[in-house]
């Protein structure tokens, strides 16, 4: 079989995997800004408690695998009630994860916010909710953004990883085409430069203009 | 809690400290390729010839925007499509091994350009050859502030190697999956295989970053 009848007759499957995976990255990088937003902030903390959970949430996933935490997620969980359908617990996995390298990212990002600026927004007056969310946030976001370009790429590959959950994202399905057709070369090839297309060339220039986009509203363009 | 069983806790726990003794080789053996491989890729983009700079650029590129899980994938179906059968391991091994070389190339990159261009004009005016200069003057600069890098990618190896067990490599996941399969309880085995990772990881991280903290003091850049 050629290459173009390989993908004249799995084409469509090779798609709409990609399309599972897409979907699956957007869901789980808006759960990680969320997770990382939340817990970044909660380090900052002045209460020792707030602190110490955020703490723990960071260490837990960043010191053990995603894949472990996928499978304690979808096997463990259930046995303690809480069930997940399996695209969610995919997403979520993979959210939770990067989530916790994300606070990192903002818990850095608003400290390297000059010292400066705190002071000003003090000497206006600003209470410490509208500080944060009007002069010390959106500075802090244009430190992280590059950085968080890194952990989009991260997550685009993690998703890859609820193949093994049963979720049809792309990495299924190859898996699924090399079971019947033995022919490996084209199946995980393909798929290798889908993501790689995905990675470099529309991940990576969403970034870009974003970054772009963060200078300009600052005025920093 | 929660019908969690002590006393088959500690039926399984030696099978797992087994495969722990595994996951360790794995991810020592992937990152000693990955030390070499990367510093032969660090190296390869700074040859003069704009060829092989491109193409080892691109496919370090290649290598960090795939996942490692399709990787292996990949290496381990691929070889028998053309007469060349991989035992689990040393696919595993020349996937992991080469996708973190393409992560520690970077690292490097990034100490190899910190070294100042001065360096280089002393070693030619020394007439010091290309491969003295990089191996004798060059690299054991670039090696310091490369440092702390590596140490994030060692721990990033181990954690990686659960993805070995999607092609057979009896190491904590593969090991833990067994088990799930052979009793039908999840509960004690996944928690399990997690508390080993955090005993692992977080010790591990910390070493680094007293190790990182020594280095910085011994070489007066505080």
């Amino acid at each position: 079989m050629s290459y173009l009848e390989f993908l004249g007759q799995y084409g469509d499957r090779i798609l709409s995997g990609t399309v599972v995976t897409v979907v699956l990255t957007v869901l789980a990088a808006l759960l990680a800004v969320a997770i990382a937003l939340a817990a970044g902030l909660m380090r900052l903390a002045p209460n020792a408690l707030v602190r110490g959970v955020a703490t723990v949430y960071i260490e837990i996933f960043r010191g053990t695998s995603l894949l472990v935490q996928l499978y304690w997620i979808f096997f463990v969980l259930p046995l303690f009630g809480i069930t997940f359908e399996k695209f969610t617990a995919g997403f979520v996995a993979v959210g939770m994860n990067l989530g916790a390298y994300g606070a990192e990212l903002v818990r850095g990002a608003i400290l390297s916010v000059p010292r400066g600026q705190w002071e000003a927004a003090l000497a206006l007056n600003m209470s410490p909710a509208k500080r944060m969310w009007r002069v010390i946030l959106p500075q802090a976001v244009l430190i992280m953004l590059p950085s968080w370009g890194n952990l989009l790429i991260e997550m685009l590959k993690g998703t890859a990883l609820v193949a093994l959950i049963a979720v049809t994202d792309l990495m299924f399905q190859v898996k699924q085409i090399n079971g019947t057709t033995f022919q490996s070369a084209e199946a995980f090839g393909t798929a290798l430069i889908i993501y790689y297309i995905l990675a470099r060339f529309m991940l990576t220039p969403f970034m870009r203009w974003l970054e772009r986009f963060m200078q300009r509203r600052l005025g920093r363009a | 809690m929660f019908d969690w069983r002590w006393d088959f806790t500690w039926d399984i726990l030696p099978r797992l400290i087994v495969a722990t003794g595994n996951t360790l080789l794995a991810a020592g053996l992937g990152y000693a390729i990955a030390v070499v491989l990367g510093l032969a890729f660090a190296l390869a983009q700074r040859t003069p010839y704009r060829a092989v700079t491109v193409v080892v650029r691109e496919a370090v590129e290649f290598v960090r925007s795939t996942p490692l899980v399709l990787q292996i994938f990949f290496v381990f179906y691929v070889g028998p499509q053309f007469g060349l059968r991989l035992s689990p391991w040393t696919a595993g091994m020349i996937a992991i091994g080469l996708h973190y070389a393409a992560y520690l190339s970077e690292v490097y990159r990034g100490g190899l350009e910190s070294v100042p261009k001065g360096q280089w004009e002393a070693a030619t005016s020394l007439n010091l050859s290309t491969a003295r200069t990089y191996f004798r003057v060059i690299i054991p600069q670039a090696l310091p502030p490369s440092l702390a890098g590596m140490g994030n990618y060692l721990v990033g190896i181990l954690k990686d190697t659960p993805m070995l067990s999607v092609i057979g490599v009896a190491e904590l996941m593969h090991t833990a999956n067994a088990i799930g399969s052979e009793t039908y309880r999840f509960l004690e085995p996944y928690t399990l295989v997690g508390i080993i990772f955090l005993l692992i990881s977080l010790p591990t991280a910390t070493g680094i970053r007293l190790f990182e903290a020594w280095m910085r003091r011994k070489l007066g850049m505080i």
